[in-house]
Order: C-alpha cells, then structure tokens, then sequence
C-alpha cells in the first residue's frame, strides 16, 4: 500500500507540476521568469491572460478547430455507422473484403499521406480552407470507427430485427429508431475518438492553412510561440488556455475514451 | 440499392482521401516535382536511391528506431509497474486515473511549446535542478547535439506513458478476480499470481500497447518538429520531421513523397513481422488479424 501511495505521489508530480506551472508562470512578469519561475508569481500579473482573451486570434483558433472537430466527427460517424450497418448486418458479396479494406487504413496514418493528401486537396481547390481539413479528418476516423461499430452491431441479436420486420418496419428504419439508439455507448467512444483525433491534429492544418484567421488551435500555439518569440509569460498563458478545452473535456469524457481504449484491445 | 445508399459514401470519402493519396503518392516518388504545375520529370527510382544515400536521412531513419526502441525498453515496463501498483482499490484511484491520462489528451502542438518553454536556457527545469542541488547536470537540453533526441523522448515520454498505464489498467481489470483468489487458496504468493497468473492474462493488452506505440514512433512529427525542427543539424530528426522538411519546405516535392513511402514500407513490414510472430496466437488479434 504505502508504495501505491508513494508511486501515485510521484505521477502526480510529475504530470500536474509542470502544467500548473505554466499556469503561474504566465501570470508573472518576464523579469521574474528569466531568475525565479519556481515561485509564486510576484507580482501577480493577469494581463497576460485578458489581453489573449480580449483579443481575436485566440477565439479565431479556437473556433476554428471547434467547427472542423464537430464536422468531421459528425461525417465519421453517420457515415461511419451507415456502413458499419451494411456490413454487420446484412450477407453480400465482398462484405468481409471492403470491412478489411476500411480497417487497412489503420496503417495509413495522415503523416504518411500528408504530402500526396496536399497535392489532392490543391487539385480539388481546397487549400486554406476548412474542409480541406474536416474532409480527410473524417475519412482517416473511419478505420477506427469501423473497427469499434461493426462488431458492436453484430452482437446485437438477430431475432431483435426479425421482430421489428415482422411489425412492419423495413431495414432502414430498424437501423435508424432500433440499432442506433442500442449502439450508443459505442457512438460515443468513436464520437470522441474522432473529435480529440480532429483536435490534436496539427500537420494536416500546418499544410492546408496559409491565411492566419483560418488556423486551428494547434496551428496557432506555434505561430504564435515564433511571433512572440521573447514574450515568454505570454507565450505559457496563450499555451494555458489552449490547453484548457481538452482539459475541461476530458474530465468529462475520461471514462469513455478509458472504454475506447479498452474496446480497441478486445477488438 | 439500399446497400449501396450505406455503404458507399463512407466508401468514397475513405478511397479519395485515405487510399488514394497513398496510391497517387507511389507514383509522385517516380517523380522529380516541385508539387506545383505538371508532373513530367521522370527519375524512376532514384528518389529512393538517393534517400538511402543521404546520411541526413539515414541518421534519421536510426533516430526513429532509437526512439521506438526507448519507447518499448523503458515506457513498457514503467507502465506495466505503475498499472500493477494502481491496480487494487485505494483512496483516489480514480482521480489518479484521470491526472495519469490527462497529458495524452493535449495536443501534441501545446505539449511542445510548453516543454520548448519550459527547457529553455536558465528557464523552469535548470532552476529547478539548481534549486535541488542538480545545477552541475544543467544542459542546453534543445541545442546540444548530444542530448536533444533524448530531450524530445522525455517530452514524448510525458505525452504518451499515462496512455499505456490507462490501456494496461483496463486490460487488468478485465481479469476474473476468481483465478487471482483460486490461486490464493491454492497457496499462491503476490508474486506467484502476478507473474503465473495476471501477466499471462494481460498478454493480449500488452502486444496491443506494443502496436499502437510502434506505429505511432514510426511516424513521430509534431513534438520533435515544435521543440527543435528536427536540429540542430539533424541531431533530432525524425524520418516524418525530414519528409516535411525536405518535401514541403524545400519543395522536393516527389522527394518528401518517396521518404513517405519509405515510412509506409517500415510500418508495413512491422505490421506484417508483428502478426506473423506475436498476434497470431491472440484471439483478440482482430485489429491485425483484419489488417494483414
């Protein structure tokens, strides 16, 4: 027990120390930074905080990465549970080849795609604009989210579409008013995967983006690290509140992303 | 009809840009183009020749498996410990549960501009180390050439270690308290059980971590690249920080595409060495399984 306790002490040291130091040290003034930033900030300086907040660039990045999120969470997971539902539940042809070709794309990772995914999205005019992020966000969700539906939805049993047949309703709509409301703890995982994939992602808007009101949140962490290069109070607390939404969302989310986890490893 | 109306526009989006850019992108690394205008120059493979040639790539290429390599040797057991200690009840699991996973859920982007602050010269970690009596191990921790890559590895390290406690602890949980407790009454001690029992059993999750970590050190870009562009003098390259550099940056277009390709190939071929020699026995190999 004690060295339960013990390990837990370090973790905690480890992982909540520096963040709650980049929350004071961007609440002190640069003369103390540069000699002490192990202190209380002395004197408090919270201007740093209201001018990012008062100011449009943050709110531009922070909106921005909050409507590519929702879009391509949203597209990965209605089409996403649309073919998963083809191909859980009904017998054809090649069901099992493209449920192999969805899940192949586990192993294309948008690093490796990032240099031909420009050319295409250049070709289909979609350069520095959001859905030329939200569009392949949504496409490289889909493994993931396959992977998670499809079993999910076969293990719901047979005789519960039979019986909904017999009543009258046709496939469709067992499917839209049966399945999916049955399929909701797993919607939710893959929901979330989705977004947090979408919202961490920062080499497919580092490519895309040019214009600076077009950048998402991570994109703009960086710029504005190399605008304010020796501002560096500033630079912790625009890092601070960047940090925050995932923060705030992860409290919240935890236990499923846990079961997502989880849900990967018994396939 | 119905069918199609399902299953194909899911299809089509993941073909167009999942599928396709890879396919297209084998043919860019034939090439030597810019990425702008048409695509004429023909070189054949010496892309590819030419990257095996380059020390700079080569140097990166061995970063990256030095990095995959401290991820498995050091991350593995730190985690598979932590989530054995944190594996019974206690006061404040599951608030420990959450701070452990709360660095994975940051963005790469903000873990690395925090961490480049946080190390700068006489910045946070040297004071710090001074004030612990440590001053005499104070490095320029981003602009030696020696000890850069393992600076990105520490950061990395911080991002990603709590993922793997979160996993393991999950796949312990999934264990039957019933054969820990059998085992007991059969005269088994702590260390028995763990090592004859729960280890076996925790199997699966482990092989699982070991994928999701290598495929994920294969292609490591946004920490390195935020933390150090891959400098000083390639002394942190990552094969990904080089395939942006040279293929985006300085427009060697149907270069970069060759070095993504490379990248593929080494993800492949561990994917397929992977299932060949460690999932195959695994029932809940499915991931692979389908895969390969």
């Amino acid at each position: 027990m004690p060295a339960t306790y013990l390990v837990s002490i370090v973790i905690l040291g480890i992982t909540i120390v520096p963040l709650l130091f980049v929350f004071l040290d961007g609440a002190s003034s640069n003369q103390q930074l540069g000699s002490n930033s192990i202190g209380l900030p002395h004197p408090w300086v919270w201007s740093n905080y209201g001018s990012i907040l008062t100011t449009a660039p943050f709110w531009q990045f922070l909106g921005n990465s909050a409507l590519i999120a929702v879009v391509a969470t949203t597209l990965a997971v209605v089409l996403g549970s649309m073919a998963a539902f083809a191909l859980s539940r009904y017998d054809f042809r090649g069901r099992e080849f493209y449920y192999t070709l969805f899940i192949t794309g586990l192993l294309f990772p948008i690093v490796i795609a990032a240099l031909p995914l420009f050319a295409l999205l250049q070709d289909l005019g979609l350069l520095d604009s959001w859905l030329g992020v939200a569009l392949p966000e949504a496409a490289f969700a889909l493994p993931i989210t396959m992977l998670i539906l499809r079993p999910f939805m076969r293990a719901i049993p047979g005789d519960l579409e039979d019986a909904a047949l017999v009543d009258g309703a046709g496939r469709l709509r067992f499917f839209v008013q049966i399945l999916i409301p049955l399929c909701k703890p797993a919607l939710v995982t893959v929901s979330l995967l989705a977004f947090v994939t979408s919202w961490n992602q920062f080499l497919l808007p580092l490519l895309v983006f040019t214009t600076q009101s077009n950048f998402t949140l991570p994109v703009g962490v960086s710029v504005y690290q190399s605008t304010y290069s020796s501002n560096t109070a500033l630079i912790l607390a625009f890092t601070m509140l960047a940090a925050a939404p995932a923060l705030a969302v992860f409290v919240f989310a935890e236990r499923y992303l846990v079961a997502g986890a989880a849900g990967a490893v018994k396939g | 009809m119905e069918l199609s109306i399902l299953l194909s526009p899911g299809l089509i989006l993941f073909l167009l840009f999942v599928l396709g850019p890879i396919a297209v992108g084998i043919y860019y690394s034939l090439y030597n183009w810019d990425g702008y205008g048409p695509v004429t120059d023909f070189v054949g493979l010496k892309n590819y020749t030419f990257a095996f040639k380059s020390d700079e790539f080569v140097t990166a290429i061995l970063h990256t498996l030095l990095l995959t390599g401290l991820a498995l040797v050091l991350q593995g057991p730190l985690a598979l410990g932590t989530a054995l200690l944190l594996n019974r009840k206690f006061f404040g699991r599951g608030f420990m549960r959450l701070v452990i996973f709360a660095p994975y859920v940051l963005p790469p982007a903000v873990t690395a501009v925090m961490w480049s602050l946080l190390l700068q010269p006489d910045g946070f970690v040297d004071q710090v180390l001074r004030a612990v009596g440590l001053g005499g191990e104070v490095q320029f921790w981003l602009a030696n050439q020696h000890v850069v890559l393992y600076t990105n590895f520490v950061v990395l390290t911080w991002q990603y270690l709590g993922f793997g406690i979160v996993l393991l602890l999950a796949g312990l949980q999934g264990i039957p308290v019933e054969l820990k407790e059998a085992a007991a009454i059969d005269g088994a001690n702590a260390w028995e059980i763990t090592r004859r029992i729960v280890l076996p059993l925790l199997g699966p999750t482990m092989r699982i971590w070991v994928f999701i970590t290598v495929i994920g050190s294969l292609q490591v870009f946004d920490i390195i690249w935020l933390m150090t562009q891959g400098g000083p003098a390639g002394a942190s390259d990552s094969m990904a920080t080089y395939m942006y550099r040279t293929g985006f940056q300085n427009q060697a277009f149907g270069y970069g595409t060759a070095v993504s390709i490379i990248m593929f190939v080494f993800c492949l071929a561990f994917c397929l060495a992977y299932q060949r020699f460690a999932l195959r026995r695994d029932t809940a190999g499915a991931l692979t399984r389908a895969v390969v």
